[in-house]
């Protein structure tokens, strides 16, 4: 046997080397910087430099990019307008949720544990927190989510695919149990998400396997000719294509894949839920559409009935059990699981549209969802020693805090807004352009429920701000909650609060931008 | 022997994992279905690799022995986080997160 060795262009995967060799050396600065506190402020800046500078690469080669791309690994990597167009977002969303990462209470606390091995309650933890010690481990897997993320929205081959699902999962797995307060709860959710998530991967892994076995190939492109060139539907080839969709399908959060995202929302820091929300949901619709655009098309007719039922089942479960909790974060996870229903209802009819409105959406979604979290982590309840204490997360605390807090509060009203589809917000903008390519493919049924889906969830989005604006604080309860001013989570709100808005009222700029970059550099049939 | 065979037994062995996984509530016996059911993915790509007269379905393998790897670190700390906190790994015994 003759083994070639791979030619790869390194230059066009420059962000992500430099965020993962950033990751890499920012374990090596967790053994080597002792004292917590330096250790956190170096992480931080570091981390941020890291992100900032692999963004500033991202649009450069965007910007410089001529052709449509490059293949960087024959028949694994490419790195196109597409995968730039993704890789660009989500180091925005990496930033954002960096700054979240780094945000301090007035007391000096972070939003995770001083020392993530200690069990709850016990002595050790209580030592580990009076000497300071910081979990500054957050900021290396952050970058290695990041990056992970990043090569997800460029590997053309399924089984590395497969490598890049887990080393953004993994990352994501550890960061989930590390809150400071609510501990069971943190580490009942990074349980679930693991076994959930491992169990998804792994059908994910036997699906290829499967797809592998009835066309001899595994890169996405050569998958697709070899499924052309099957005549009639083999049960090998659907098994296996069924599996890859359930693994995707798991990791956007659709119904019935969608049971981790209630707990590890809930559970997980906040900072992290907020980057996980938007990271994750983005990196997982990347890759689905090269997989259904640069692989699965031939499969067309067999895909769209699924695409179709997971789609009206997210709408329709997510909204309606997002109405009835009690839970903040538990609230906007269900809308999440709805938002993955609309992510899948611009698949109907497979458009050209499609390719351009996702990126949109994602973006719109993301950054509502970024600064919805970010206000979540704001509004404290008072703790038994009368300092501040863990979130406030039942929706009843959040009554009156228009009057506590009115640019909080406001930010928040704008952020659900623009999850509800409300116009002037980038929400509307977002499921407009969605559902427009839907309905370009033929799936006006489709956008039907979607409409209607939309007008039930204005309901509860629009009760929590009423509960916000126009309820007062109930007698008694004026000293529960403190609202904190952490500048960095304030920056990282006005930022994403202003960002809505301008996608809102000024989106033609960057819908322009998208629409350019929806085209694949490797297509089958090119 | 035909490779044929193994391919069953991987879809076999893959059954029993996820089957371990959606009935056993041991935190730690539903994460062996975890590893067995990429273990019998494992299976399947050697022995597709054999059938066609690749190699490409062997080198994968490899990938994912690393990854899974990696996994049960992860995995297994997490375990171990909850069981120090609760002195149970059973999947119905934690029970803060509901609805």
């Amino acid at each position: 046997m003759n083994f070639v060795t791979p030619e790869i262009s390194w230059a066009p995967l420059a962000p992500i080397i430099i965020v993962l060799g950033a990751a890499a050396i920012g374990v090596l600065i967790e053994a080597f910087i002792r004292t917590p506190a330096t250790r956190r402020s170096v992480q931080f800046v570091y981390s941020l430099i890291a992100l900032v500078v692999a963004l500033g690469v991202a649009i450069v080669q965007w910007v410089a990019l001529e052709g449509g791309g490059t293949v960087v690994a024959q028949s694994m990597l490419t790195v196109d307008r597409q995968s730039l167009a993704w890789q660009t977002m989500l180091l925005v969303f990496g930033i954002l949720g960096l700054i979240l990462f780094a945000s301090r209470t007035r007391a000096g606390e972070s939003a995770f544990t001083p020392l993530g091995s200690t069990a709850p309650g016990s002595i050790e933890e209580t030592v580990a927190r009076r000497r300071g010690f910081e979990a500054t481990e957050v900021f290396p897997l952050l970058l290695f989510a990041v990056g992970g993320m990043m090569l997800f929205t460029c590997v053309t081959d399924y089984v590395f695919l497969f490598v890049a699902l887990e080393v953004f999962s993994l990352a994501l797995y550890i960061m989930v149990a590390l809150a400071r307060r609510r501990r069971l709860m943190s580490q009942e959710a990074a349980l679930k998400y693991f076994l959930l998530g491992a169990f998804s991967s792994a059908l994910y892994l036997f699906g290829v396997a499967l797809v592998y076995g009835a066309t001899t190939q595994t890169s996405f492109v050569e998958v697709g000719r070899g499924i052309d060139a099957i005549s009639g539907r083999e049960p090998l080839l659907l098994a296996g294509v069924a599996l890859v969709l359930v693994g995707l399908l798991f990791k956007i959060g659709a119904v019935p894949f969608h049971s981790w995202t209630p707990d590890a929302y809930q559970g997980a820091p906040t900072p992290v839920t907020a980057f996980m929300g938007a990271a994750t949901k983005a990196a997982a619709t990347a890759a689905l559409v090269r997989i259904v655009y640069t692989s699965l098309y031939p499969l067309e007719w067999e895909m769209s009935w699924v695409f179709w039922a997971v789609a009206i089942a997210s709408m329709a479960l997510g909204t309606v059990l997002a109405l009835v909790q009690t839970n903040i974060k538990r609230m906007l996870a269900y809308s999440s699981v709805a938002h993955a229903g609309f992510i899948l209802v611009a698949f109907a009819g497979f458009t050209e549209e499609a390719i351009a409105a996702l990126p949109f959406y994602l973006l719109a979604y993301g950054l509502a969802t970024i600064g919805a979290f970010a206000v979540v982590s704001q509004v404290r309840e008072r703790g038994e020693d009368g300092g501040v204490g863990a979130e406030a997360v039942r929706l009843g605390q959040w009554a009156g805090l228009g009057r506590r807090s009115p640019l909080l509060a406001g930010a928040m009203a704008l952020f659900l807004l623009s999850f509800a589809g409300i116009p002037l917000t980038a929400g509307f903008i977002a499921k407009f352009e969605v559902f427009s390519a839907a309905v370009a493919g033929g799936g006006w049924p489709l956008v039907l429920i979607g409409v209607i889906a939309s007008a039930v969830a204005a309901f509860f989005y629009v009760r929590l701000v009423v509960l916000m604006f126009l309820t007062d604080v109930p007698d008694g309860a004026e000293d529960a909650i403190e609202v904190e001013d952490g500048s960095l989570a304030r920056l990282v709100i006005m930022v994403t609060a202003a960002a809505v808005l301008v996608l809102g009222i000024l989106p033609s700029g960057v819908l322009d931008v998208y629409a350019d970059a929806a085209q694949f550099l490797v297509l089958p049939n090119g | 022997m035909n490779a044929m065979a193994f391919v069953y037994l991987a879809a076999i062995l893959f059954s029993i994992g996820s089957a371990a996984v959606l009935l056993r509530r041991n935190a730690i016996v539903a994460f062996m279905g975890v590893e067995l059911m990429l273990n019998a993915a494992n299976l399947a790509l050697v022995a597709f690799s054999r059938l066609h007269g690749q190699l490409d379905g062997q080198i994968m393998a490899f990938f994912v022995m690393v990854v899974a790897a990696a996994e049960v670190v992860v995995g297994l700390a997490i375990i171990i986080a909850v069981f120090r906190a609760r002195q149970t790994i059973s999947l119905d015994e934690p029970a803060e997160l509901k609805g």
